[in-house]
């Protein structure tokens, strides 16, 4: 932090915050950053109705005969959790809140390519979560987050061409999201900043925007055809007629797969960021890293039928699949240990953003590992079904995602808002998050292990005290997520004023003034050095 | 997007052999070749495709990068049809029970 | 450079790029993306599609000799016809050439609304047959005959494909229509100029792009497996 320039303890100078003001600045503008600043309120606003489901949920397994919702709104509960968490929350999460603020500081450039389609996508995702909402106050939907066919299709009668036209809708936000990413980091890059100079984050948000390119519109389509089917009473996932179900999830998993990738690898983009900053080292094999994350891209798109293993599918499909699953595990271990090699001989600080990573390390680990028994085609037939893959996947998409979501939030923080957070408070929510999300999910696998469904509103009673277990740790788990909602808003009035580069990082990002101005940059810089630059800096510093 | 101009009579020229495609393929539905019908429209479609991709669509003179995109996404799309109808195709290769048949005769347990 | 081309390079010069020709890479580079995207789009209704054909080709082939194969050929000409106006209409802005581009532009946009009318006869042909999945499904007489042998209710997913095929294109059609005008407003009020025509350009391999997937869809859905 030698290199820090000390800046007046007063806000005055012009900044994106200040720039302009009342609801037509923000609500017309075309400013990434505040663009970026109204997917955060939207999406907390999501998680905060997808976790309530969840609290609903938890409540109701504490008895094993259901103690509060009957079965049929216990099935409204848990597909509204997955559609909400996944669509609304998950899916934007990083790259429309950090991505948008930050791709385009980090290349060096003024704005995105294309800003305003950048606010309309946030426009295009508000609509699409209104037709959500709808559909969950009219009634809800009861088919899971998967809409299966011929239940979703022929059979069900709740909510489902709402939610439908509400999945539709968004799915074109998170397209153009990606479009915008890609056409920028290849065409909008500062001078001197060449593909291999680039920090990791922007290696993860440029392989996350392929998958979003690519992947979408399949869902997209799939959803269309679906809500067809649903209107008109026939279609071509009809059984009757001689139509194949399992064709629906081919469809749906050619998208619904690699959407699990556009989930994590943002979030490992964060992660790099904060292990070469906490540990004050260049990533150790900065380039494996960035080909893993394009390689995770393309292979997770060979891998979707390993949610088909015993749906119907071909075994020999099957066995491709499985093979394909293996190997997509590689580059995400590839990653692990070299952030592990990067903390090695590493000069290491505990700040928040560090225990998000390190828990990210961790739990991501665990959920990638108990992947490889559901890869597994044998295995699989027995945990297919149960709680074992509810915990596997909660492992790596609020263990993973989600820390690394609020790693990133607390790391970027003070470029955000211009504010720093009290990093007491943050490091005691960071421990309550992992001890209540490990209270929460862990016996989730030995549940899942022993046979219990899921999906299912009541279950044997020699599983209530796992259960009760679970739910406890819910609570503690919820507690843990509100507490950086009161220190961070508080913060936004009471914080201490940052600096341009509290963490002594590299990157552009922490070239300009916190919050940085409007235009980004009073000149667009030129890069000279490679990324993660630690070394250099220690050895000129102290 | 600074591409050189394209004469008119290219243009033109482009649309008659289009137009020659369409009319061989039609033609060609009028005869019986068998599995090679689809073969034959399928091929002259995608030769119209290229060159309305090639010409109209000026990839003729496009960045690489645009080729590569193009490529990609066509590519992509062959990966979704490939390894589906993979399924489909190698379902027979294990074959199931008599029993569990909608048309064979239920049995009492 | 004179001041009229220095004028001429910075207008529609966006704030965030350096010059003109970043932006146009950038539009170019934008536009090819949206187009892969709509190659996915529909790219799963081609598969679905290619699953189910392989599947019940009989009753496939059945449902195509239904179809009118002139108005479905004469709708393929009509169409690449469009390609060709709109082709010379880019060129048209791309040498500055006002009138012609408009000119260009509404003959496009003529040609595009004659395929809509053509299809919407088709449309209403298929109803006056009944074999309209769902809304009017009762074959008869000739049809009946020739959609019996595959079975009917296979029949009837051939049919949803058609309906859905067509009018999933036929709806990409009516936006570029739209799209369309528009350009031929700002063509009027002079717009365009050699070194900006971006709009028409992008709007151009729109145009291109749904032209083929009808190219597809014509032997797709009209010329299964010939009609002898």
């Amino acid at each position: 932090m030698s290199t820090a320039t000390l800046e007046p303890r007063v806000h005055a100078q012009r900044n994106y915050l200040n720039d302009d003001y009342g609801w037509k600045s923000w609500l017309f503008t075309r400013d990434h950053k505040r663009i970026a600043l109204l997917y955060l309120v939207s999406i907390t606003f999501f998680f905060m109705i997808g976790g309530s489901f969840a609290v609903l949920m938890r409540i109701h397994l504490v008895e094993p005969q259901g103690a509060l919702v009957q079965p049929e709104t216990y099935n409204k509960l848990f597909t509204l959790h997955g559609i909400v968490m996944i669509f609304f929350f998950l899916i934007p999460s990083i790259p429309a809140v950090l991505g948008n603020f930050l791709v385009p500081l980090m290349v060096g450039a003024r704005d995105l390519a294309f800003p305003r389609l950048n606010l309309l996508s946030w426009y295009i995702y508000i609509v699409g979560g209104l037709f959500t909402l709808y559909s969950a106050i009219a009634g809800g939907v009861d088919t899971g987050w998967t809409f299966y066919t011929p239940y979703s299709s022929t059979y069900s009668n709740t909510q489902v061409t709402a939610v439908a036209i509400g999945v539709f809708i968004t799915g074109f936000s998170s397209i153009l999201t990606g479009l915008n990413f890609i056409v920028t980091i290849h065409k909008m890059r500062a001078p001197g900043l060449t593909w291999f100079r680039m920090p990791l984050f922007l290696w993860a948000m440029y392989a996350t925007s392929i998958i979003m390119v690519l992947g979408t519109p399949v869902l997209a389509i799939t959803i269309f055809l679906l809500a067809l089917e649903h209107l008109f009473h026939v279609g071509i996932f009809s059984p009757a007629l001689g139509g194949d179900p399992l064709l629906f999830q081919h469809l749906f998993w050619f998208y619904s797969h690699p959407a699990v990738y556009i989930m994590i690898l943002p979030a490992m983009g964060v992660v790099s960021e904060i292990i070469a900053c906490f540990a004050r080292k260049r990533i150790f094999g900065y380039r494996i890293v960035a080909f893993s994350s394009v390689a995770i891209a393309v292979l997770g798109f060979l891998v979707w039928g390993h949610h088909m293993f015993v749906t119907g599918q071909s075994v020999y499909a099957g066995l491709i699949f499985s093979l394909l699953s293996f190997l997509v595990a590689i580059p995400s271990a590839i990653k692990v240990f070299n952030w592990t090699a990067t903390l090695y001989k590493g000069s290491i600080s505990y700040d928040a953003p560090m225990l998000y990573a390190m828990g990210f390390i961790g739990l991501f680990t665990m959920g990638g590992l108990t992947g490889l028994f559901l890869a597994s085609l044998a295995t699989d037939v027995h945990l297919n079904g149960t709680y074992f893959i509810v915990a596997h996947f909660h492992y790596i998409m609020v263990g993973g995602a989600v820390m690394g979501y609020l790693g990133g939030i607390h790391f970027w923080w003070p470029k955000i808002s211009g504010r720093k957070y009290p990093n007491g408070w943050a490091a005691l929510a960071a421990a309550i998050i992992f001890i209540g999300f490990n209270l929460t999910f862990f016996p989730q696998f030995v549940l899942g292990y022993l046979g219990m469904p899921r999906r299912y509103a009541f279950y044997p009673a020699e599983f209530q005290v796992l259960n009760v277990m679970s739910s406890a740790g819910a609570t503690v788990l919820g507690v843990g997520y509100l507490i950086p909602l009161v220190y961070l808003i508080w913060s936004m009035r009471y914080g201490p004023i940052a600096e341009s580069n509290p963490w002594g990082a590299t990157g552009l990002e922490w070239k300009t003034s916190s919050p940085p101005p409007t235009e980004n940059f009073a000149e667009i810089p030129v890069v000279t050095e490679e990324a993660y630059a630690y070394a250099a800096e220690e050895a000129a510093g102290d | 997007m600074s591409q050189p101009i394209v004469p008119q009579k290219t243009y033109v020229l482009v649309f008659l052999c289009l137009i020659g495609l369409t009319i061989l393929t039609t033609a060609v539905a009028f005869k019986d070749l068998g599995p090679f019908n689809t073969v034959a429209a399928l091929a002259i479609a995608f030769a119209k495709m290229l060159l309305v991709i090639l010409f109209f669509m000026g990839v003729r003179h496009s960045s690489g990068l645009i080729r590569i995109i193009l490529v990609a996404g066509f590519f992509w799309l062959a990966l979704l049809i490939a390894f589906t109808m993979s399924d489909y195709r190698t379902r027979s290769w294990t074959p199931a029970p008599d029993s569990w048949s909608s048309t064979a005769p239920p049995t009492h347990p | 450079m004179t001041d009229a081309e220095a004028h001429g390079q910075l207008a529609g010069l966006a704030h965030q790029f350096e010059d003109l020709e970043q932006q146009q890479e950038a539009d170019a580079l934008g536009i090819w993306l949206f187009l892969v995207t709509e190659i996915m789009f529909f790219g799963g209704l081609f598969a679905a599609y290619a699953i189910y054909r392989w599947l019940y080709f009989s009753a496939f082939q059945g449902g195509s000799h239904i179809l009118d194969i002139r108005l479905g050929a004469a709708n393929t000409i009509v169409l690449l016809a469009s390609s060709l106006t709109m082709a010379l209409s880019v060129r048209s802005a791309q040498t500055g050439n006002r009138r012609a581009t408009v000119t260009f532009l509404i003959a496009t946009m003529i040609l595009g609304g004659t395929f809509l009318g053509i299809k919407g006869v088709e449309y209403n042909q298929k109803f006056v047959e009944h074999v309209v999945p769902s809304l009017d499904w009762a074959p008869e007489g000739q049809s009946l005959a020739r959609l019996a042998p595959g079975g009917l209710d296979h029949a009837q997913i051939y049919f949803f494909f058609y309906f859905a095929m067509t009018g999933l294109h036929a709806l990409h059609m009516i936006i570029g229509m739209a799209l369309l005008l528009w350009l031929v407003l700002r063509a009027r009020k002079g717009d365009f100029t050699p070194h900006y025509f971006a709009p028409v350009e992008v709007v151009g391999l729109y145009w291109h792009f749904v032209d083929i997937v009808w190219i597809f869809l014509f032997p797709l859905l009209y010329l299964i497996g010939g009609r002898y």
